[in-house]
């Protein structure tokens, strides 16, 4: 678990998660575009994410496809957050996500 | 087929032939799939169907490929949502891997069409299976006892 938090304590592997979410499936070209960070940096990110499990990788004949693996941060959820609680917090979630709109 | 829309993995501290009995066996799949359990022989080009606890099925296909405790192909559509059961087949990979006193399960889903409602279902329900099957195997508690 330690290494899902210093994973996630990086704005640069949140926005590759972001992208991910964006749109799964991704090869490291892809994922390069567009971002200001070498291919090297975007790689390294990469690899520390993968260790942490928050990416899940498969290859493709020469390709190798990068996904959100979301089942990591579902755990840290279910260990904190319990399952009683959801509903409130959807709710608190849906009111914070409905005001801040209104502010743009 | 086309790219996988998404891959999940998890690992968990047991071994393979005890993780395979666990997402194959009828009295295991219930306590962490929320009451569902398979029906199928697990042969190669067998029907396979999974069935709610009242009798109805919720998804239906057929075994692509069988290869225990390693791997399993699905043919996979869902029965009890028309708009669901409309976009038709997709097809579910599920891979065991030992990895040091864990194995590495790894399971993807991939459908020939954008934006499948199907994908997007089964996509919220692979993560709390996956952590009820996890918390199972290595605690003997089911974390969800039911859906939240």
């Amino acid at each position: 678990m330690d290494a899902v938090f210093k994973a996630l304590a990086d704005a640069s592997r949140r926005e590759l998660l972001d992208r991910l979410r964006a749109d799964n499936g991704q090869t490291l070209g892809q994922l390069c575009e567009r971002l200001a960070m070498t291919r090297q940096a975007v790689s390294k990110h990469l690899a520390i994410l993968e260790e942490a499990n928050l990416v899940a990788t498969i290859k493709r004949g020469r390709e190798k496809l990068h996904y959100l693996n979301p089942v990591p941060i579902h755990e840290i959820g279910e260990r904190w957050i319990g399952k009683f609680e959801r509903s409130r917090l959807q709710a608190l979630s849906d009111m914070k996500k409905a005001l801040e709109a209104g502010d743009e | 087929m086309s790219k996988p829309k998404f891959v999940y993995v998890t690992y968990i501290r047991t071994t393979p032939e005890q993780l395979w009995s666990a997402l194959t066996s009828p009295e295991f799949t219930r306590k962490y799939w929320f009451g569902v359990h398979h029906e199928t022989d697990w042969k190669a080009g067998s029907p396979w169907q999974m069935v709610f606890p009242d009798g109805r099925i919720t998804d239906s296909g057929e075994i692509v490929e069988i290869d225990r405790p390693k791997r399993l192909v699905l043919k996979w559509r869902n029965e009890f949502k028309p708009e669901l059961k409309s976009e038709g087949y997709s097809q579910c990979t599920i891979e065991l891997e030992p990895i040091g006193e864990a194995v590495k399960l790894t399971i993807t889903h991939e459908i020939d069409r954008p934006d499948s409602k199907l994908i997007e279902a089964v996509s919220g329900g692979w993560p709390r299976i996956l952590s009820n099957l996890k918390s199972l195997l290595e605690t003997g508690e089911v974390a969800l006892k039911t859906k939240a």
